[in-house]
């Protein structure tokens, strides 16, 4: 009898176990979209049409920086094309070092 | 088709007017200004009347004022490290604003301010003078490290400064690109597909009010989609603040 309880006793601690280890499970789950290892580097969600689209405005956004950069000293120093021409190709590579960061290994994490 | 009216006017939606009647008309309150005094009225109610039961067991206000803390909270400390608490008012106040501005703008009527560049500009300005500030404070001038990594070959030097400067000052214009193109364009589509539908009407009669459950149909599916993105760009802005602070605080 003793032994019955005993064993009834395991079970239902062990289906408690379970039980917690399940709703752990689904808090864990809970936890909503930074899930360490299945997105991006920088913990940004996976979604391709999201990444693609960050890509492109990164991209964008450094050439757009260059473009007003160099039309700038342009129209100060009287240099057109010069400071432009300089800054485009800059700004391209600025661009690039920018999706690089976004698609490429984190230090530091 | 463009005639008497019926063409699609797909960006008249952002246009400024006026808000709360004659006050705000001789103050130049606009009604992109009304909706952020209701997303900050609806925040700081959000974290009062959830906040307020204290309850061990959450209702369901509750609940949602306690996830959308801990989001942030995690985020913050995943993101930045342990110092990553001292800047979380901040990254939460700035997702929730945005957060709140992009769902407000889903209702009809409501002017979605997070569409307009001047709007999302501003926030992604006070995010890098913020992050600027934070990176000042904590290295000094050490900060200028930043724009030449440590073990790059002197030559390349001025090559790889202006880059890394241009990187950096294209942070905000991207930061605030992406969150205005994002919502701009989600709140066009809407407005085509919704014109589709009474173009067909008024161009074929009963049989269009047949042909336009589809454009009906594609709106339902963009407000789905819209809600996601609206969620989805509250948190990039926000995780992105979130990286910036902790290459402040780390410098790399």
């Amino acid at each position: 009898m003793s032994q019955n309880g005993d064993e009834e006793q395991e079970r239902g601690a062990a289906s408690f176990e379970a039980r917690l280890a399940a709703a752990r499970d689904r808090r864990g789950l809970d936890q909503p979209p930074a899930p360490p290892p299945e997105t991006a580097p920088d913990g940004l969600s996976s979604n391709a049409l999201a990444l693609g689209l960050r890509v492109g405005v990164e991209l964008l956004s450094a050439l757009v920086v260059a473009l007003a950069i160099g039309y700038g000293l342009d129209r100060w120093l009287h240099t057109r094309p010069l400071f432009l021409a300089v800054f485009v190709l800059l700004g391209g590579a600025a661009g690039v070092l920018n999706v690089w960061r976004v698609v490429g290994p984190r230090p530091g994490k | 088709m463009a005639a008497n009216g019926s063409g699609i006017d797909a960006l008249g939606q952002f246009r400024l007017g006026h808000g709360l009647g004659e006050v705000g008309g001789a103050v130049n309150f606009t009604n992109s200004n009304e909706i952020m005094m209701l997303a900050g009225v609806l925040i700081l109610g959000l974290i009062y009347f959830g906040m307020k039961p204290r309850a061990m067991v959450p209702g369901r206000l509750q609940a949602v004022a306690e996830m959308l803390y801990d989001f942030i909270h995690t985020m913050c400390i995943e993101q930045i490290g342990e110092e990553g608490k001292r800047y979380f008012p901040f990254v939460f106040t700035l997702f929730s604003f945005i957060l709140f501005g992009n769902l407000l703008g889903l209702f009809p009527y409501f002017f979605t301010f997070t569409s307009h560049i001047a709007v999302t500009g501003a926030l992604a300005l006070l995010v890098i003078v913020l992050v600027t500030g934070v990176a000042l404070r904590a290295h000094g001038l050490h900060f200028f490290t930043y724009f030449f990594p440590a073990g790059v070959p002197k030559l390349l030097a001025p090559l790889i400064i202006p880059i890394e400067i241009l990187s950096y000052l294209s942070r905000p214009i991207s930061l605030s690109i992406r969150l205005f193109a994002n919502m701009t364009a989600g709140h066009v589509m809407f407005e085509v597909f919704a014109s589709f539908m009474i173009m067909l009407v008024g161009a074929l009669g009963a049989f269009g009010y047949v042909l336009a459950v589809g454009p009906l149909v594609i709106n339902i599916a963009l407000m789905g989609f819209e809600l996601l993105v609206a969620f989805l760009q509250a948190y990039v802005f926000a995780i992105l603040t979130c990286i910036y602070l902790h290459d402040a605080v780390h410098l790399h």
